[in-house]
């Protein structure tokens, strides 16, 4: 392991909860609903962080407790009995409900699963229910997927097909990417979990060798293991160094040539290479300083630093799975300080000393760092844009480089006007 | 438990937030789980702020709650007042916090801290983000004024006179994510120099907790805006009798009495009506040739409670409108809307439900909306022209040009912005009269092309329902042949009148000739 300095941090924080989440699980499964259990400050949330308004008629929705829900817990699961039927009549496509717990009904322990089950029973071969919590007392931004892949285990078969799955949601169009590499390296059984569909789970067994596409799944992992899968062990697939080490592992767990891999992907890292170039121009040597958000933040700082040749003063994490991120950490350059947690008030103190080109942080703390001179980009684009892959590589680095650009432009001398 | 899919309101802590980054040397503790940390994106990315709101909070945590969640809550305020040396400190929890009861006000005040402090207690089960604004900055100006009650005189209003100086007023009301607060005050402020009267205080808006204690050297309030001004004024009154306002100056008609309200109650000289009124262009182009075709037009009316009212009047008496639906989210100003919307001799709709919005909506066939963004939303989906009015806030509504609602210039920019998103008056004359061109068959695009297409989706999935409906109104061949021939952008409405004349004279088919006599009848 290389030399990283890790560090741990208690205080106020400044990040999303699970909740959040929602907000690309339900593009993934259009067939599911997301039904929030929680108060107007959970409605509020996803709206405003969400921007439902770019949604007609959005497939999350938050079931509000009032006082009297609060004053018999027995009421509050009659209340949810009558939201759900309501949802149901209107909404009669739905295939999987969500019930998603939230801070309040966690603290009045509402007991959400036993719901799921009564409402299991009722709407048996129409809709099937499962719960999850998403709540800020337990989960950060990110971590409400690893709530609702969780959830979904348990609805999934038992099969001893061999077969690749990747786990974590992506964008359909590098899912689709990473499929086609696969077959041409010889894997052709492969699936996705989180699917397409709700409905249409993957089924799984001690053949399963499960590839993460995303570093947030701890919880998942956890239970797909019991299950009996295989969990193969590499970096995560953003830039080119993670996806081809990515892609190597994937084939030495189906006992495939390392050098079949070479030969199919060195034409895209030559490709990928060559379209980094210009950022790379930018953001060669300068530094950068991540706050914790997405629990990707290892990930890219490992990107930014070895192929777009950064500096990293700091690396935040809402949280670090050791386990997971081990193949990561041993990518990252020599004394890296890595800071697990937040104290924000604290971190943007050493953010100002150290006087970073560019700041990795939530959408709150964007406009305010603008503000102070220090350009910054939003944690959550990261989440919503296709960044894996080899073929994504020079756009992830745009992401960066593009925050850079835009003051070089808006910093230089004013054409001469006659 | 209600479902919700969109919200008008936010949680009353929101509502907090609002007061507490409105102002300077305020500080907000409070006690919430990290989640609850998104608001402050309303501030920097909506509103498009350059600094965090002043709130730490306390991000407790599930682990927390077998311990000892009240040290972490003293924690989080000693912390925060050595790094932020607020002058007055706003204590409060949200919805989470309320559960575990840990009373963070009641623990903020028993650590010595030499600065007023603010207990808020705002009920997240019960009560809404403006409600909450409402409370917060009552409790603020209650707290900071409390000890000036006793040895205070009352304060007359011609105190100004005694004291041989212009007149001064509080403006109170406006705030962060209030809709257009920032250029209202700007415009409020100019009008009231004009008219020889000094500005004491605007607040919260502004303002510090010195201001706040300033309030009482002002002869007069101007309650700006109610939702969030009203229970602070009327604090003011009892206590030290300072009369408000209750004019809200949106439109020419309430700008020239608000004027006069305020000079009644300061004993000034009136100023002349016809003066006034070329202060704004509104008047004029209302009254051009061009905006005949503004007459009768049917415009339905959702928002705050302010603007909703507001907006009837001019709609109604500055514009000519014909006012078919109005209605609020706002719960508090439910007994106002209700009686603007009895003058206008239709039902008001007091609902935080926008599909039922949306529902009155289809029903009012209006052809124009005037509303908030959801309504602007569900507008589109309807084909009809719609203007923002309203909160809740949007990064579109903060504008970077000056563009008030109040005044002489708000009303200036409420005329462009209702009715440029209709067409402009020589453009329907001509379109009328050229409507057999060629041009205007189906397919053809005006500026509004992409609502024609869409109406025409929409007119498409109508027919398919009535046709399976059991009161369902029947089309005849020829009633259908005759539709098609009236150009797109109208037939939406030709349609809807002329079923609704078929249903009221219990006509099951409609033919050509219906068409007709509802022509005959609605013209």
């Amino acid at each position: 392991m290389s030399k990283v300095e890790f560090n741990k941090e208690t205080g106020p924080r400044e990040v999303f909860c699970g909740l959040t989440s929602i907000v690309w699980l339900h593009r993934r499964m259009p067939d599911a609903f997301f039904l929030v259990v929680g108060s107007r400050t959970c409605a509020h949330l996803i709206q405003s962080a969400a921007g439902v308004m770019i949604f007609a008629e959005p497939r999350f929705g938050t079931a509000i407790l009032e006082e009297k829900d609060l004053a018999g817990l027995a009421d509050a699961h009659e209340e949810l009995d009558r939201v759900v039927n309501d949802l149901i009549a209107r909404r009669p496509e739905i295939r999987t409900l969500f019930l998603v717990g939230s801070c309040p009904s966690e603290v009045i322990k509402l007991d959400l699963a036993t719901v799921a089950e009564k409402l299991n029973k009722r709407f048996l071969g129409q809709v099937r229910f499962v719960n999850y919590s998403g709540s800020g007392i337990e989960t950060t931004f990110t971590q409400g997927e690893d709530g609702a892949l969780k959830a979904l285990i348990p609805l999934m078969e038992s099969s001893n097909e061999e077969k690749l799955l990747l786990v974590g949601t992506l964008a359909n169009n590098v899912e689709d990417r990473f499929k086609k590499i696969f077959r041409n390296l010889g894997i052709s059984n492969i699936e996705s979990f989180p699917p397409r569909q709700s409905t249409e789970l993957p089924k799984i067994g001690k053949n399963t060798k499960v590839l993460l596409t995303q570093p947030y799944l701890s919880d998942t992992v956890r239970d797909l293991k019991h299950r009996g899968c295989e969990i193969i062990s590499a970096p995560f697939p953003l830039g080119i160094e993670g996806s081809t080490k990515w892609f190597l592992a994937a084939a030495k767990a189906f006992n495939i040539n390392e050098l079949k891999v070479h030969e199919i992907i060195s034409p895209l890292i030559n490709r990928a290479k060559l379209a980094l170039e210009s950022h790379k121009e930018i953001l060669k040597g300068k530094r950068l300083f991540l706050l914790p958000e997405s629990q990707l933040e290892i990930s890219l700082a490992r990107f930014l630093h070895n192929e777009c040749e950064m500096d990293l003063i700091e690396v935040g994490t809402p949280y670090l799975n050791r386990d997971l991120m081990k193949e990561e950490i041993n990518l990252l350059p020599d004394n890296t300080k890595i800071v697990e947690g937040q104290h924000v008030e604290k971190q943007l103190d050493r953010v100002r000393e150290s006087n970073p080109d560019l700041v990795v942080c939530g959408m709150g703390l964007a406009n305010p760092l603008e503000a102070e001179g220090i350009s910054t980009k939003w944690s959550i684009e990261m989440v919503f844009s296709p960044i894996h892959g080899i073929d994504q590589a020079a756009d992830l680095a745009g992401l960066f480089s593009k925050p850079l650009r835009r003051n070089q432009i808006l910093t230089t001398k004013t054409l001469v006007t006659h | 438990m209600e479902l919700t899919l969109w919200t008008y309101e936010g949680p009353p802590h929101v509502g907090a937030m609002r007061i507490a980054s409105s102002m300077k040397d305020i500080h907000y503790v409070l006690h919430a789980p990290q989640g609850d940390t998104y608001a402050d994106l309303l501030f920097t990315m909506i509103e498009r702020r350059g600094q965090r709101p002043p709130v730490t909070y306390t991000t407790f945590q599930a682990r927390d709650l077998g311990g000892d969640t009240a040290e972490l809550v003293k924690k989080n305020i000693k912390e925060a007042v050595e790094r932020f040396k607020p002058k007055t400190l706003l204590v409060g929890e949200s919805c989470t916090a309320e559960l575990i009861q840990d009373q963070p006000g009641a623990l903020a005040k028993g650590m010595g801290f030499n600065m007023p402090i603010v207990n808020l207690e705002l009920p997240a089960y019960s009560k809404k983000e403006n409600w909450g604004a409402s409370e917060t900055f009552y409790q603020l100006t209650r707290t900071l004024l409390r000890e000036k009650v006793s040895s205070s005189e009352k304060i007359s209003p011609l105190r100004w006179k005694e004291l041989g100086r212009r007149p001064k007023v509080n403006i109170l009301g406006p705030s962060l994510l209030g809709f257009r607060c920032r250029d209202d005050v700007i415009e409020i402020q100019r009008i009231l120099s004009e008219q020889g009267i000094d500005t004491n205080v605007v607040a919260p808006f502004g303002a510090s907790p010195d201001d706040i204690e300033r309030l009482i050297d002002a002869e007069i309030n101007i309650c700006l805006y109610p939702e969030i001004a009203e229970a602070s004024c009327e604090w003011l009154k009892r206590n030290f009798g300072m009369e408000y306002t209750n004019t809200i100056p949106i439109g020419i008609k309430n700008t020239i009495e608000f004027i006069n309200e305020v000079h009644n109650k300061l004993d000034l000289p009136l100023t002349n009506k016809e003066e006034l009124e070329h202060k704004s262009k509104l008047p004029w182009y209302s009254k051009s040739v061009d905006s005949n075709y503004l007459t009768g037009k049917r415009v339905f009316i959702f928002g705050d409670g302010t603007h909703a009212i507001a907006a009837a009047k001019i709609a109604k008496e500055e514009l000519g409108f014909e006012v078919v639906g109005l209605g609020t989210y706002s719960r508090e100003m439910a007994r106002q809307v209700r009686a603007t919307a009895k003058d206008l001799n239709v039902e008001a709709l007091i609902t935080n439900n926008y599909l039922e919005v949306e529902d009155a909506m289809k029903k009012a066939a209006p052809e124009l909306v005037l509303g908030t963004q959801m309504e602007r939303h569900s507008a589109k989906r309807l084909g009809i022209p719609c203007s923002v009015i309203s909160t809740p806030m949007h990064v579109q509504d903060v504008p970077a040009r000056y563009s008030p609602q109040m005044g002489w210039e708000g009303a200036n920019v409420i005329f462009d912005d209702w009715v440029h998103p209709l067409m402009m008056g020589l453009e329907e004359h001509l379109i009328d009269m050229f409507k057999h061109d060629f041009e205007f068959v189906d397919g053809h695009q005006s500026h509004l092309g992409h609502t024609a297409t869409q109406t025409k989706d929409f007119l498409k999935s109508d027919e398919k329902k009535e046709k399976n409906s059991k009161e369902g109104i029947i089309w005849t061949e020829s009633g259908r042949a005759e539709l098609t021939k009236v150009p797109f952008f109208v037939r939406g409405k030709v349609k809807t009148n002329t079923e609704r004349y078929a249903i009221s004279r219990g006509i099951p088919e409609i033919s050509d000739e219906t068409l007709y006599d509802a022509k005959a009848y609605f013209s």
